[in-house]
């Protein structure tokens, strides 16, 4: 259960274990926060291994892609399965966000 | 026959994924309806408990959340009821509105009425109750 950060390449990637929800949110942004403030502006959020993602837990990724777009950077979301991808659909996050349907995918280009 | 269960809360958003899975559990004759326990069931009490503990009980740790659950043979109920004043849900914007799409906060209440087949808040706006019924209408 957490949040696991590597690095690929120049690519920051955040696996998501367990759920994302407003219990650890916090823990989340500032990992993501710690990375962009070392100078690293290219990150992945991998969702193979998470369970579910609650309203918080959506507005911290929302917030964390404001200020990695501030800095230059870019997000992409990877390896959501079919009901979190449900959960962005419904509130329209997928309109937002850079998704793709794996890790590696996520990498390419990068 | 209905199954019920009582819990009490303390008001930390850290017992909140405990307490899901908990109540998820307590569902054992929901076993056939997986997908609606894994994504409605969680995320709408997940909501509903961060909405208790976050802004009814105001972060305040001297507070608790009571958590009424009912099993019965074709639909599970759970009241979750906090300690605050109230508030008007229908005071809350559409989070799918073009200019609210990018905010980061505002979308708890959504995703509980479009994951849940009722929710019903009582007049004084402090507790909310869920239905998810296991052939359910919720748009999920």
């Amino acid at each position: 259960m957490g949040f696991q950060v590597s690095k690929s390449n120049e690519v920051m990637v955040i696996d998501v274990e367990g759920q994302l929800i407003v219990g650890n949110r916090q823990e989340l942004k500032q990992k993501v926060l710690d990375e962009l403030e070392k100078g690293e502006r290219k990150f992945v959020v991998n969702f193979s291994e998470t369970g579910y993602i609650d309203s918080s837990g959506l507005g911290v990724l929302v917030s964390l892609s404001k200020k990695i777009s501030e800095q230059d950077g870019e997000l992409r979301l990877a390896s959501l399965n079919e009901d979190l991808r449900t959960l962005f659909e419904l509130t329209k996050l997928d309109t937002l966000f850079t998704i793709v349907d794996t890790r590696e995918e996520a990498l390419e280009g990068l | 026959m209905d199954q019920e269960l009582v819990l009490e809360l303390p008001n930390d958003i850290r017992s909140i994924e405990h307490a899901v899975e908990y109540v998820t559990r307590h569902c054992s004759s929901c076993g056939d309806h997986a997908r609606r326990l894994n994504l409605n069931f969680r995320v709408g009490l997940t909501e509903a408990l961060s909405n208790a503990m976050l802004y009814g009980n105001g972060s305040d740790p001297k507070k608790r959340v009571r958590v009424e659950v009912t099993v019965g043979v074709e639909e599970v109920s759970v009241r979750v009821t906090d300690q605050g004043v109230g508030f008007d849900p229908e005071t809350v914007p559409d989070p799918t509105l073009p200019g609210n799409i990018s905010k980061t906060g505002g979308r708890g209440i959504f995703l509980m009425k479009a994951l849940m087949d009722e929710v019903q808040f009582n007049e004084r706006g402090n507790a909310v109750t869920l239905v998810l019924r296991f052939e359910g209408k919720a748009s999920v």
